[in-house]
């Protein structure tokens, strides 16, 4: 199994074991969350594992981060987020004060999205078993009337807009995790996106598909849409916001910024006429800053994701296999 | 009296062939007749044995210069008591097969015509005749007749008509014929689309362009190119920052071999070459810039003593160049790893910020056709980028099915099998656009229509995220054919091999930048034994780790830190502080000693790479490849005493490169200058072929991989190898880069079908 880097391997897996084995109409939606009715009422339900190493890193920790990564699935789907709960499995000799710590952050992010931890579950398995500790975390939301935000939703002509610039997370926890200093240390992005959604949804803005671009990073989000939604996308690299210090790591870690993961970013799929009152309200929230329009949506070919470049060319970003593993050395 | 019934195979359409045969029976009082399959042409003949013999012997001996014979089968048939020799109408029976002739470059008759003023073509820049002009750049389907090219729409007038019903004129059946009054025309065009100008006003306004300094896009025969006054410094300084190309050499077409010989030295084998109907672009020596009548900017191709130089190949470039009287820089007409514009309608989205001017035509293309680019070596012509005038002609691949295979990911073609003849795409360049992508899809499906072909199985490489794997998977899938993925330098060995009709064991070296190995690491130093449909790898280079994976292609100081932590840990950095910032040196140790993004390879070109930053020749390069070619260059011809570079035993043997890099750095220490280092070097890789070669004791060795393009290399390697009694093979008609890949796949395929 080497199918952690996102990407086709993994979508590969999802395809051949999971979808096959639990087919449902909701599962069938492929969104990062499912919509399900419930006494009258659509109810957004979503599940995620956290198991990021180092625990800790400049911006966050992975108790914030099973908290907002839930969070953030259920705004992908267009609801508004309710109640988690979380699930503990501890290594033995985790130290309890980093559980505290942990637990303590979970809470205060819990308070700031507005969410409650309705109930959990805590395991302890034996040295060796686990990493130190990974959390499991489900949440449930409720998705207003009229709203539907879906890949199938996407139309050509539609503008992309991403929230913020791209690649913090990814670069944040691979410095601290691999000791690597570089000159300007980055920070994670890792924040909330529901008062984004929310704010998007307050503006009258016909959302057509929202996707956090968490692992696998901003390619990898749009190339999902677009084979989902069986469109071609146009991105233009210029438009898309990087931070410096990004942009200097990535050059000497040889990553392309536009895979590496957010934990506070999403790209959002709004009819073109709609894009500028759609700027201007993700602009008004701190986390929304700097949301860009980066691209549209076209006809064809399905599923192919096109970059212009800087020098004005045009190259693939595509879904790559798994790791960024070099094709034109 | 005998009767001869004979079948010719091979390129022997749209050549002149039928008028030649029909020439050859007459001139020798035979009887019989002479016709057109779609497998190639047939011939009976009838009349005294000793003038049979000698009209057989005729066919291969004084066939027409763009012919092209595979096979004369010959069998003995009853006499019939015919008098006279006809022309048959083609017979479609027979399935297509590849027998489509390249374009063919203006032949001096035509060139003679259109300069002889009071000819029906005088200047008339569509001039061409059954031995010269456009074919595979124009044909639609097979057999190749005029309704089934882009000149369909074209009605002849009745000139025209004549000379195509003549048997004896030069243009019977001349398929692409065409006049002034009947024929395509030229027009000049604004960046916005409006028309500046027709015929000889367009080609006026053309010329003023270039002669301005300015950028002119001219659709030409296979697409579209950008010419720039070669001899200004500014034209081609601005050229270069609208293409966004700052370093990589440009070719240069000059008016006449005459004016090339004032800047570059030509031998008679390469006048021969840039005259021939095929009049790629050929890689030349320039000559010192003393004394020239005509000089060529230096930023053309700076820092490179070779110029890539070629001769107007269509009467259009003949009058552009001569009425300009100067050498234009042509290079294609795209951005930065595009593919070629062939539409004037895309020319125009695509270039109009980067040409003044468009003098276009109204011929469609049906395919686009990059110039060729070869090079004379000691052995003979070698391709480095096959298109126009060598595709689509095809090679035997005695027995195999019916294959396509789909190439590689850079420098990329496809190739489809079928009768036993392989057709290899022109040069279709980098698969990293989206443009690319589907122009690989497109040149599939326009092979497999034209030639009816129905793979029985595909081929690919190993690496996953190449767009032509990707194809190939989806491909395999539609059609539920086997899918074979081919190991990237096995495909490099299995082309040449295939070129020469080897069927194995052979050693081959493939030497290269990288291709995905067996093992998931990246291989590129690698002699392997192929027998069959498989290999067995017998020694590479010792695997270093590339800090940075892509990004090392543009800075060789990576690979060179990259080998130096391999031997010698964090103390790396110390001998490349003149290239790193001590931060970023310290990023970089980290992630090799993590080994994060830092990939393991076997690469023959990263160590040419880490040689060249090391020898303190480039730390950083503006093209693949730039940082070797410096350190080819540098070498010369200076004979050297040989690095070390021992092969330690083993399964595989490992070629340990940790004693060369010890004894450079103590030659750069003692302040030995970069050329006797780089002599040293490629010394030694030949002596490692040699040790290679005796300890897997096989007679018969291949040389193959993009490092095979390094003419130093290839003769030093050459010179030991046959000094100790092994026969060497090298690509000759396919390029030793990676666009040989497609044909080394089908090889394989080929084997693993039977
Ligand atoms: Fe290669
Ligand atoms: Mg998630
Ligand atoms: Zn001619
Ligand atoms: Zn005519």
């Amino acid at each position: 199994l080497a199918h952690g880097g996102g990407g086709r391997l993994m979508r590969q897996l999802l395809e051949d074991i999971f979808l096959e084995a639990f087919r449902s109409p909701a599962l069938a939606e492929r969104h990062d969350g499912a919509v399900v009715p419930l006494g009258g009422q659509r109810l957004a339900f979503t599940t995620d594992s956290y198991v990021v190493t180092p625990r800790f890193f400049p911006g966050g920790d992975i108790g914030k981060l099973a908290v907002l990564g839930t969070v953030n699935d259920l705004a992908m789907a267009g609801a508004k987020p309710l109640y988690l709960s979380a699930g503990f499995i501890l290594e033995e000799g985790l130290p309890l004060d980093e559980l505290r710590r942990v637990v303590a952050s979970m809470r205060e992010a819990a308070r700031e999205c507005g969410v409650e931890i309705v109930t959990g579950d805590t395991k302890v398995v034996d040295k060796g078993k686990a990493d130190g500790l990974f959390i499991n975390t489900s949440g449930v939301g409720r998705v207003s009337e009229g709203v539907s935000v879906h890949p199938r939703r996407v139309r050509p002509g539609d503008a992309v807009l991403v929230s913020g610039d791209v690649g913090r997370h990814g670069i944040a926890v691979l410095s601290v995790r691999e000791g690597l200093a570089f000159e300007t240390p980055v920070e994670s992005d890792c924040a909330s996106l529901a008062p984004l959604v929310a704010a998007l949804f307050e503006a009258g803005v016909e959302v057509h598909c929202l996707r956090d671009t968490t692992r696998g990073g901003l390619a990898t989000a749009l190339n999902e849409i677009a084979l989902d939604a069986g469109v071609g996308l146009v991105v233009d690299e210029p438009a898309v916001p990087v931070d410096e210090s990004v942009a200097g790591a990535c050059e000497l870690l040889g990553l392309d910024a536009l895979y590496v993961a957010c934990e506070g970013r999403m790209v959002a799929f709004v009819p073109e006429p709609q894009a500028e009152r759609a700027l201007e309200a993700l602009r008004r929230h701190p986390v929304g800053a700097g949301a860009a329009c980066i691209g549209r949506v076209t006809e064809g070919p399905a599923g192919m994701v096109s970059l212009r470049t800087r020098l004005g060319g045009q190259r693939l970003l595509d879904l790559l296999s798994g790791e960024q593993l070099p094709r034109i050395c | 009296m005998v009767r001869r019934a004979i079948t010719v195979h091979g390129v022997v359409q749209g050549v002149g062939f039928r008028p030649f045969v029909h020439a050859a029976a007459t001139a020798r009082g035979l009887a019989g007749w002479v016709r057109n399959r779609t497998d190639g042409v047939r011939i009976e003949v009838e009349g005294p044995e000793p003038a049979v013999e000698a009209f057989v012997r005729a066919l291969s001996r004084e066939a027409p210069p763009a012919a092209r014979l595979n096979r004369v089968e010959v069998s003995e048939v009853p006499p019939r008591d015919e008098r006279a020799f006809h022309i048959l109408a083609s017979d479609p029976e027979a399935p297509p097969r590849p027998s489509v002739p390249a374009d063919l470059a203006t032949c001096p008759e035509c060139l003679a015509e259109v300069a002889s003023a009071g000819e029906r073509r005088f200047r008339y820049p569509f001039t061409n005749c059954t031995r010269c002009g456009p074919r595979w750049t124009l044909l639609e389907s097979l057999p190749y007749d005029r309704p089934r090219t882009s000149m369909k729409g074209f009605t002849l007038c009745a000139d025209c008509e004549a000379e195509y019903r003549d048997v004896r004129d030069r243009r019977f059946h001349a398929q692409p014929i065409a006049c002034p009054a009947c024929g395509p025309r030229v027009s000049l065009l604004a960046p916005d689309g409006s028309r500046l100008g027709e015929d000889e006003a367009a080609l006026r306004g053309a010329v003023e362009t270039v002669r301005e300094g300015g950028v002119l896009a001219l659709r030409g025969l296979g697409g579209f190119h950008l010419l720039v006054d070669a001899t200004s410094p500014e034209a081609v300084t601005r050229l270069r920052q609208h293409k966004c190309r700052p370093e990589k050499p440009f070719a240069v077409m000059f008016p006449s071999l005459q004016a090339l010989r004032s800047v570059c030295e030509v031998s008679p084998e390469e006048a021969a070459v840039l005259t021939s109907a095929s009049a790629p672009i050929l890689l030349l020596r320039g000559r010192a810039p003393g004394g020239a009548e005509v000089s060529v900017a230096e930023a053309v191709a700076p820092g490179n003593p070779w110029l890539g130089a070629l001769l107007p190949y269509t009467p259009l470039h003949a009058l552009l160049l001569d009425a300009v009287g100067r050498p234009l820089v042509c290079t294609s007409g795209n951005l930065s790893d595009e593919p070629l514009c062939i539409d004037t309608e895309e020319a125009l989205a695509r270039l109009h910020e980067v040409a003044d001017r468009f003098l276009v035509h109204d011929r469609p293309i049906v395919r686009p056709v990059d110039d060729s680019v070869a090079r004379m070596t000691p052995e003979g012509l070698q391709v480095l980028r096959r298109a126009r005038g060598y595709a689509p002609l095809p090679l035997a691949l005695p027995g195999a099915p019916c294959l396509l295979g789909l190439g590689g990911q850079l420098k990329s073609t496809v190739a489809v099998c079928v009768g036993e003849q392989v057709v290899v795409s022109q040069h279709l360049g980098d698969l990293g656009s989206l443009e690319g992508a589907r122009l690989l899809e497109r040149t599939a499906e326009d092979l497999l229509r034209l030639l009816e072909a129905r793979p029985v199985a595909l081929a690919c490489d190993l690496h996953p995220d190449y767009a032509s794997t990707r194809l190939a998977e989806r491909l395999s899938g539609e059609w539920g054919v086997p899918l074979v993925r081919v190991q990237h330098h096995h495909a490099h060995v299995a082309a040449c091999m295939a070129e020469h009709g080897l069927s194995g064991p052979v050693l081959g070296l493939a030497w290269d930048g990288a291709g995905l190995g067996t093992d998931g690491t990246l291989w590129g130093g690698e002699a392997l034994v192929v027998e069959g449909a498989g290999f067995r790898r017998v020694a590479h280079l010792r695997p270093f780790s590339l800090p940075g994976g892509e990004r090392a292609l543009r800075e060789p100081r990576r690979a060179a830190l990259g080998l130096l932590h391999e031997v010698e840990g964090a103390g790396a950095a110390a001998h490349l502080r003149e290239t790193f910032a001590a931060q970023e040196a310290r990023v970089l140790v980290t992630m090799l000693e993590r080994g994060l993004q830092s990939p393991r390879t076997t690469s023959m070109g990263r160590l040419f790479d880490a040689v060249a930053a090391l020898s303190g020749l480039r730390a950083r390069a503006g093209f693949e490849g730039q940082a070797a070619m410096a350190l080819e260059y540098a070498a010369g011809d200076g004979e050297a005493e040989p690095y070390p570079l021992p092969l330690r035993e083993g399964v595989p043997a490992v070629a340990d490169w940790e004693p060369l890099v010890r004894a450079l750095l103590s030659d750069r220490e003692r302040g030995v200058p970069p050329p006797l280092m780089a002599a040293r070097f490629h010394t030694a890789l030949a002596v490692l072929a040699e040790s290679i070669a005796v300890r897997v004791g096989l007679p018969r060795v291949v040389l193959s991989g993009g490092c095979f393009q390094n003419l130093r290399l290839l003769r030093d390697v050459q010179t030991r190898l046959r000094a100790r009694g092994f026969e060497v093979f090298s690509p000759r008609q396919y390029p030793p880069n990676d666009g040989g890949l497609s044909l080394g796949q089908v090889a394989v395929a080929a084997r693993w079908c039977s």
